[in-house]
């Protein structure tokens, strides 16, 4: 069991459970990263962060910090 | 009887294109009372009795963003009569799951499956009649791009507004159903029965704007929490992971059933991707993209239009479709060649031991006098010696520099002399501007041009509004680039590729282009700000956008380089460099602010698909925000003109009130006088300094123009002012014209652009906020500048003075390095900005 944040690019992980609180972890559900979801790593921005995943289908793009709250494996 | 229907979707499902294509011009375009939300309503084109409201675009129906709170506000209390679910079938499960809570908020809903075309096209095949049993709701397939499918969806929303029926409830699974139907209960008797279910489900998920919505007694409240808690142990989940999780696992098996996918390689949005957000190719792509934004927008096509705004609309006049325009700057320039001749004749001959103050007195007269110009040349050609002068004209070519000479002798200056200035209005289709147009409007009425109507409306209105409406163009301009980036996908990448560096400073990757705008125009710069979604981040964007030196500024800066600095280029540079530490700086400053503080506006952002912008989208995208401008910030800036012509230019003079001849009695003089010694500290206490940045707010430059009247310069100072450097220069030390510079470059922008700032905030405390924050911030560091300067060059004694500048840097210290504060709750900020009307 890892975090997407360190998830490296081109690999495909399972959505274990999202951790944190609030705003942004509901954020991260609304958009379908829910548990079980399968979840693509397509690419890191040209300056490191952030990165660009994709999801149920569609791309989307979250920071590292909040990457961290994903756990996968 | 009218419908009102509401349309509701995800963003980048194609909804602003729906919405254009069912109301066309009917549009109503506001705000939701109390915030920023845009609120678009209009009557469809079809049947005048349909009222159509468009949500804004959302992906779930959250209490932590504004916009989702607005729209479910807006379902539960106006009850439209049917929501019209627009679904991006392209992208069908994350669409889906706005609707499946849609669904159950007690009103009849239709799903227009949009963007079948891309479906088609990618060879994937849906069920749509599958689709709409399992759902139980009328399913229609639309193409808004092609204004396919759009009267079918209306019809079915009016039909299933007329009948009236809810969509069946659809059950979770086991224990969560039961708890949710326990809630229904519960709150059987402060709920409508349509609402219930919604309800219930909110309180399940401990949604605390549902919880606060209703005064429930402390053993139901109880209830219903042992309620939850149970089935937050039997799933080991948290109440709103299982309600979310339960809602995509059913539209996991929804798709699953519905939704056949062919499996297929990259798609041409992949492609295009590939390349734009590469890794090495990113930065480049996206520099050349801003710099081709940036130097069509505010160098070339916006300078241009922006030039015949301000110079044609609101000067002299124009050519139409510049026809005659070669033709007059020929001749234009063939008569300046004249004058050169004339001059270098003339310089001779006065060397040469003849007279001719009479006739070069009377040429540089404000008012030309023909019959004293010709006889004060004829008794110079009259002159025995005149016949043997002869004077050298120097010409430098415009794009090589070469300078050529010519010999001038009498026969070239008489002949010079009768050389008239061309008249733009001989040449082509002259269309004469709007002041020149008034001014024989008023003659024909017989105004006195003397009088104090005449003054307001030329002088204060005219050239006031003209100031400003003189930007549009350029705005028009920018805003067609800005649409099209935003319609085609790629302002979404720019914040992805920028986003490292700005969060560093409390901003957004999406605060590089106002912040690149700004270097031409601030007002644009702050409109730009719309395009960032996070209130947060837009609010300090627009708080620290005008800090980059316009190009108003510019004169400013050279007068300040000219006349202190022998025009060196460190100071332009500094000041550019000023700007930038200025937004880096208040960035991490005010993040730390407890207003600005709260759950970090969460960075989780779709990256919508490439497409080829729609011509329609991104007009009445452009108009839509130019238009915009000009109304609200129009008012604003109106006010504020005439304020500033009427104290500018009436006082007391010989004892009476009056409008002043001289503008050190003006009342701005007197408001100076009183102001003047708060600016001791930064240096520039005099009141002659107070009332120049005054008159800046009407427009940057005007600092130049006004320092030239103040200084008594009979007719207009260059655009560096450098007839008045001598007494600028007596006036001030290096240090104190740097931090006048500094202050001039920082505090509150012009009229124009604080109008930008207040129609971006829309709330008058937080544009007075940005505003004062900005005059603050610029006081602060002249002041530094002034005082520590002063200090090292010797030019001031360690004094008060020092102690405030040095309380000053350390205040600046304290705020870069504190802890953040700490936010009420994580949706402090967003409670705040609801509250805030």
């Amino acid at each position: 069991m890892s975090n997407l944040r360190h998830t490296p690019v081109g690999a495909t992980v399972t959505v274990r459970k999202i951790e944190g609180e609030g705003a942004t972890r509901r954020r991260i559900m609304d958009m379908g990263i829910t548990r079980g979801a399968e979840i693509y790593v397509r690419k890191v921005a040209p300056l490191g962060d952030p990165v660009e995943i994709t999801v149920r289908g569609y791309e989307l793009s979250l920071r590292k910090a909040d990457a961290e709250m994903i756990q996968v494996d | 009887m009218s419908i009102r229907l509401a349309l509701a979707g995800n963003p980048n499902c194609g909804k602003t294109t729906m919405f254009n294509d069912l109301t066309g011009a009917t549009q109503y375009v506001g705000n939701w009372p109390g915030v920023t939300v845009e609120k678009k309503e209009g009557k469809f084109k079809g049947d005048k009795e349909v009222l159509i409201t468009d949500l804004p675009g959302i992906y779930s129906l959250s209490p932590y963003t504004l916009e989702e709170v607005v729209a479910r506000d807006y379902l539960v209390n106006e009850k439209p009569q049917a929501i019209m679910n627009l679904v991006d079938a392209s992208n069908i499960e994350r669409n889906l799951y706005l609707t499946t809570q849609l669904l159950e908020m007690g009103i009849p809903v239709v799903i227009a499956l949009n963007m079948m075309d891309i479906v088609k096209k990618r060879g994937d095949v849906i069920d749509v009649k599958k689709l709409s049993q399992e759902l139980g709701v009328p399913v229609v397939e639309t193409a808004a791009i092609k204004g396919e499918g759009t009267r079918e969806l209306v019809e079915a929303a009016k039909k299933a507004a007329k009948a009236g029926n809810a969509p069946a409830k659809r059950a979770f699974e086991g224990t969560i159903e039961n708890a949710v139907t326990e809630i229904e209960k519960l709150i059987a008797d402060v709920t409508e029965p349509a609402q219930r279910r919604w309800f219930a489900v909110k309180l399940f998920e401990r949604d605390s704007k549902v919880q606060a919505r209703f005064t429930l007694g402390k053993d139901v409240q109880d209830k219903i929490e042992k309620l939850i808690t149970a089935v937050e142990e039997e799933l080991d989940d948290d109440a709103e992971s299982i309600i979310t999780d339960a809602r995509y696992q059913y539209i996991g098996k929804l798709v699953k059933d519905c939704v056949k996918k062919k499996k297929t390689g990259l798609s041409t949005s992949d492609k295009i991707d590939h390349i734009v957000t590469n890794r090495i190719l990113a930065l480049p792509i996206f520099a050349l993209i801003m710099w081709l934004v940036y130097y069509v927008s505010v160098s070339t096509a916006g300078g241009i239009f922006t030039d015949w705004a301000n110079d044609g609309v609101f000067g002299e006049g124009w050519h139409l479709f510049t026809i005659g325009a070669a033709d007059y700057e020929e001749a234009t320039a063939e008569y300046d060649d004249q004058i050169t001749r004339r001059d270098a004749w003339l310089e001779a001959a006065d060397e040469a031991g003849i007279d001719t103050s009479a006739l070069t007195e009377q040429l540089e007269a404000e008012e030309a006098d023909e019959t004293a110009i010709a006889d004060a040349a004829a008794a110079i050609e009259a002159d025995p010696a005149a016949a043997s002068v002869v004077g050298t004209a120097e010409f430098e070519d415009e794009d090589s520099g070469e300078v050529t000479t010519e010999d001038v002798n009498l026969a070239t200056f008489e002949e010079t002399m009768t050389a008239a200035e061309p008249d733009p209005a001989d040449f082509g289709v002259w269309v004469p501007g709007i002041p020149v147009l008034l001014e024989k409007l008023f003659h024909s009425m017989g105004v006195n041009e003397d009088g104090w109507v005449y003054s307001l409306v030329m002088d204060g209105i005219v050239a006031g509004v003209g100031a400003v409406l003189g930007f549009v163009p350029q705005m028009l301009i920018l805003f067609f680039f800005l649409a099209i980036l935003e319609d085609c996908g790629y302002m979404a990448r720019v914040a992805f590729i920028m986003d490292r560096i700005f969060r560093k400073f409390g901003l957004s990757g999406k605060s590089f282009i106002p912040m690149l705008i700004g270097s031409g125009c601030g007002v644009p710069a702050v409109m730009a700000s719309r395009t960032i979604e996070q209130e947060r981040d837009r609010r300090m964007t627009i708080m620290t956008t005008c800090f980059v030196p316009c190009g108003a500024k510019l004169p400013i800066i050279a007068m300040f380089a000219g006349a202190f600095f022998g025009g060196s280029g460190t100071i332009a540079f500094s000041a550019y460099v000023l700007g930038v530490l200025s937004i880096i700086i208040s960035g991490i400053m005010l993040k730390k602010f407890k207003i600005f503080t709260g759950d970090p506006a969460p960075f989780v952002m779709e990256l919508p698909s490439y497409h080829v912008p729609t011509a329609g989208n991104v007009f009445r995208s452009m108009w839509e925000r130019g238009s915009s401008f000009i109304k609200k910030a129009g008012t604003v800036i109106l006010l504020s003109t005439i304020f500033m012509w009427f104290t500018l230019g009436y006082g007391w003079e010989g004892g009476a009130f009056c409008a002043v001849s001289d503008i050190d009695n003006s009342i701005m003089a007197r408001i100076g006088s009183v102001i003047a010694p708060i600016f001791t500290l930064p240096g520039f206490g005099t009141w002659k300094s107070t009332v120049a940045a005054i008159s800046g707010l009407v427009a940057k430059e005007n600092v130049v123009a006004t320092f030239g009247q103040l200084y008594h310069f009979v007719g207009e100072v260059a655009e560096d002012g450098s007839e008045i450097w001598g007494e600028l220069a007596a006036d001030f030390t290096q240090v104190g014209a740097y931090a006048f510079m500094a202050f001039n470059l920082l505090c509150a922008p012009c009229f124009a652009a604080m109008g930008a700032i207040k129609r971006e905030m829309n709330n008058g405390k937080w544009t007075a906020l940005a505003i004062g924050y900005m005059c603050v911030y610029a006081y602060v560091v002249s002041t530094i500048i002034y005082q520590i300067g002063g200090l090292i060059t010797g030019e001031l004694t360690f004094g008060v003075g020092t102690v405030v500048a040095i309380a000053f840097i350390a205040l600046i210290i304290f705020l870069l390095f504190r802890k953040p504060a700490k936010a009420d709750s994580t949706e402090g900020l967003r409670r705040m900005s609801v509250d805030a009307n």
